[in-house]
């Protein structure tokens, strides 16, 4: 049996489909992922995220360790509350974790980090914080709701603790803040506009409970899961692990080249790979009949390209679309086999859905 | 609990199988079947005519969560695959012993049909199934 999240009797309630997720007895839906997968692209839906980790960073040496740690550059963090997406890097260039820090105040950072890897970054942390004066601290204490969708912070703002109200409401994209034990940010892993809430774990089942009567749906990880990938966004594990760098996974823009003498782990084998022909993270749309699923092979101009990374069903198009580490696009047609088939499908540029609208051409 | 209907025979694949009149048999997947896989998303039935062989694989349900097959519970040839599936693939979900029906198959002469479950088996069978 995994551990548990605050909220795990709410899914219980609620009719839930559990499942394992690195370690963690989570939902994987309340009936319909389809369904919960539209709410959130039509209305709002709310995550239970607590199975995530909270790192919060306390020094004077922080900000100098994290610049070190971390391959974008938290010397763009100049207000307090403003967010960054990274990912850190093993000497190899290889992605540890990809995750979000916040820059709370001087010295003062909260990171956000992937589940099944949060044994593993802390003591890659731990282990390169040493010399610099910093401690980590690993919240247990909070819970995490992801409240998404073109309604989520309407919803939210009023069921707020009243310090938060109006700081939170007047909160710029991907900005954050927090008031006693509570943090809100407005930010979020599924192409709509939101807020992620990081909250004191005994105070989530209320919180969680006054959404519900808002009118806000619970979603499970299935639909994060179609949410994230129509978005375009990576899955570690999936689009990216210790075996890939950022910039063949599709985040090259995640990586903070200046200044040059900035040292962050990592550094020389990026430069090393930067400007090769190296493989590349593309989007998919099949054109064909199926579904794309995770290591399918693909070929471009009959030759082997590569393989989906993340594929599945793509509720909002009606289609499938997939993430694709391919080692050369050609003229923006491939093929992949489903099944001993070769399907054709066609290369694009990720996001596939914003604000719920699509990105790409139906045909 | 899931649905199994009593009038039905059943495979450990989770295939039902219903004789018809006519002779023919409909095939489609348990309700049981449908639940664990979760939404269907796409549906792939044989073409009219294909001749199947008993434990052949014959059609492709796929879910938001993966691809499964279903396989022929009887030797027989295919008198017709469900069409309306290509569009409507949720119906598998929704009705599974309905309009979610699969595909009907003429058995062949003396094809076998005695190993197939009665419901009461298939509901053993799932009993031991989670244990």
């Amino acid at each position: 049996m995994g551990r548990h999240t605050a909220l795990h009797s709410r899914h219980l309630d609620a009719g839930a489909r559990m499942v394992d997720f690195g370690g963690w007895d989570m939902p994987l839906h309340y009936g319909s992922q389809i369904e919960e997968h539209h709410r959130v692209r039509r209305d709002a839906g709310m995550f239970d995220v607590s199975h995530m980790a909270v790192l919060d960073l306390d020094g004077e040496g922080t900000r100098a360790l994290l610049r070190r740690l971390l391959a974008n550059d938290v010397a763009r963090l100049s207000t307090p509350g403003k967010a960054l997406y990274s990912c850190m890097l093993n000497e190899h260039g290889g992605v540890i974790d990809d995750l979000i820090v916040y820059f709370l105040g001087d010295g003062r950072y909260r990171m956000v980090v992937n589940a099944a890897t949060r044994d593993k970054d802390r003591a890659w942390i731990e282990r390169q914080a040493s010399g610099f004066d910093t401690t980590v601290r690993e919240r247990t204490d909070t819970a995490m709701i992801a409240v998404q969708g073109p309604q989520a912070r309407a919803r939210v703002l009023p069921l707020l603790p009243a310090a938060l109200r109006e700081s939170a409401g007047a909160l710029a994209p991907f900005h954050g803040v927090g008031a006693g034990d509570w943090f809100v940010a407005r930010t979020g892993y599924t192409g709509e506009d939101g807020f992620e809430v990081i909250l004191p774990a005994d105070a989530a089942p209320a919180f969680w409970d006054a959404l519900r009567a808002a009118g806000v749906t619970p979603c499970g990880l299935g639909a994060r899961d179609t949410l994230r990938l129509e978005a375009g966004l990576n899955l570690y594990g999936a689009d990216m692990d210790e075996s890939t760098t950022p910039l063949e996974s599709g985040l090259a823009w995640t990586v903070a080249w200046d200044p040059p003498e900035r040292a962050f782990i990592g550094r020389a084998a990026l430069e090393a790979q930067r400007g090769t022909d190296h493989a590349r993270l593309v989007g998919l749309v099949l054109q064909g009949k199926g579904v794309l699923r995770n290591h399918q092979k693909v070929r471009v101009g009959g030759v082997a390209a590569g393989e989906v990374t993340s594929g599945g069903f793509a509720p909002t198009l009606g289609r499938a679309v997939a993430l694709a580490r391919l080692a050369q696009t050609g003229d923006g047609s491939c093929e992949v086999e489903i099944r001993g088939k070769l399907v054709p499908a066609r290369v694009v540029k990720p996001p596939f859905v914003r604000h719920g609208r699509p990105c790409v051409a139906a045909e | 609990m899931s649905e199994i209907p009593q009038d039905l025979k059943y495979t450990k694949t989770h295939e039902w199988v219903r004789l018809n009149d006519d002779g023919t048999v409909t095939v489609g997947i348990t309700d049981h079947a449908q639940d664990q896989m979760g939404d269907m998303v796409y549906v792939e039935v044989p073409e009219a005519g294909r001749t199947l062989q008993a434990g052949e694989a014959c059609a492709v349900v796929e879910s938001v969560k993966s691809a499964s097959d279903v396989y022929a519970p009887v030797s027989g040839e295919t008198v017709e695959g469900n069409a309306a599936l290509a569009d409507h693939p949720e119906q598998v979900n929704q009705e599974p012993y309905g309009a979610g029906w699969l595909l009907r198959i003429r058995p062949a002469a003396g094809a076998a049909l005695d190993h197939l479950m009665d419901a009461a088996g298939y509901g053993a069978f799932l009993a031991d199934e989670e244990h």
